[in-house]
């Protein structure tokens, strides 16, 4: 079996992507939309005027990154972003500190949520594991 | 390079990618490559609302990595090929390996 180096074939490659506005969802689970300047054939990223768009609700608030280079084990996709569907979105933009203040309570009502499923399933003769590895 | 040539006569056909986050994207396979990474297009994603920053996406390049699933229509599939391809790439590996393997040496 011929080892054929690690490059993009020519059926499959980012290059339509390039200068294009994207949509990053990262294995965290974080948003990032931005610039694609460069990939290489780990699926490495170069992300300029790039920002993090968080989703609480039918609200988003968006954090400004500048340039963020992604490692590409961290992707699990990207998304062109189609500026007229962009443009019709019900989604309403608030404020990045009300943004994070709405993440915080999510965050809170689903660790009570957790807390309590645990214990239930604890009771049941259940082991649970805390690790959330992939938390997108 | 087995589901690689697979996939590559899957291109066209209406597929559905689930991910291990459980998020499913239904789309017309556009590419696919070595690392079995895919490219969608004209994408609708399964339970839409729990997922609002998937709306304004049409296209989206998958990472190989973070695929559970892709379902595919059973009538695009040859299933007596993909097994006769599977068999054959089993004894190509067998063989390999037996060369691989140093033979016997002859003691003094």
């Amino acid at each position: 079996m011929s080892f054929t180096p690690q490059f993009f074939t020519t059926a499959e490659s980012l290059v339509d992507s390039l200068d294009k506005r994207l949509l990053v969802v990262l294995r965290d689970g974080r948003k990032i939309i931005g610039i694609l300047r460069s990939y290489d054939q780990f699926a490495n990223l170069v992300l300029q005027d790039s920002l993090e768009r968080i989703y609480v609700g039918d609200a988003y608030g968006d954090i400004e990154r500048g340039v963020f280079i992604i490692r590409g084990e961290n992707v699990v996709l990207l998304g062109e972003i189609d500026g007229d569907i962009e443009d019709t979105l019900t989604l309403r933009q608030l404020p990045i500190e009300d943004i994070m203040q709405m993440q915080r309570e999510e965050a809170e009502e689903k660790a009570r949520k957790d807390k309590l499923r645990h214990h239930l399933l604890y009771k049941q003769g259940f082991s649970v594991d805390f690790a959330d590895n992939d938390l997108y | 390079m087995l589901f690689y040539s697979f996939f590559k006569t899957q291109v066209g056909q209406q597929v559905t990618i689930e991910l291990k986050n459980d998020l499913a994207i239904q789309g017309t396979l556009e590419s696919v490559d070595q690392f079995l990474n895919f490219k969608l297009k004209d994408i609708r994603v399964v339970d839409e609302e729990r997922y609002p920053h998937m709306l304004s996406v049409k296209n989206c390049f998958i990472r190989g990595s973070v695929v559970r699933y892709v379902q595919l229509l059973p009538s695009t599939v040859d299933t007596a090929l993909l097994q006769d391809a599977a068999r054959r790439e089993a004894q190509s590996t067998q063989q390999m390996q037996q060369q691989a393997r140093p033979a016997n040496v002859a003691t003094a």
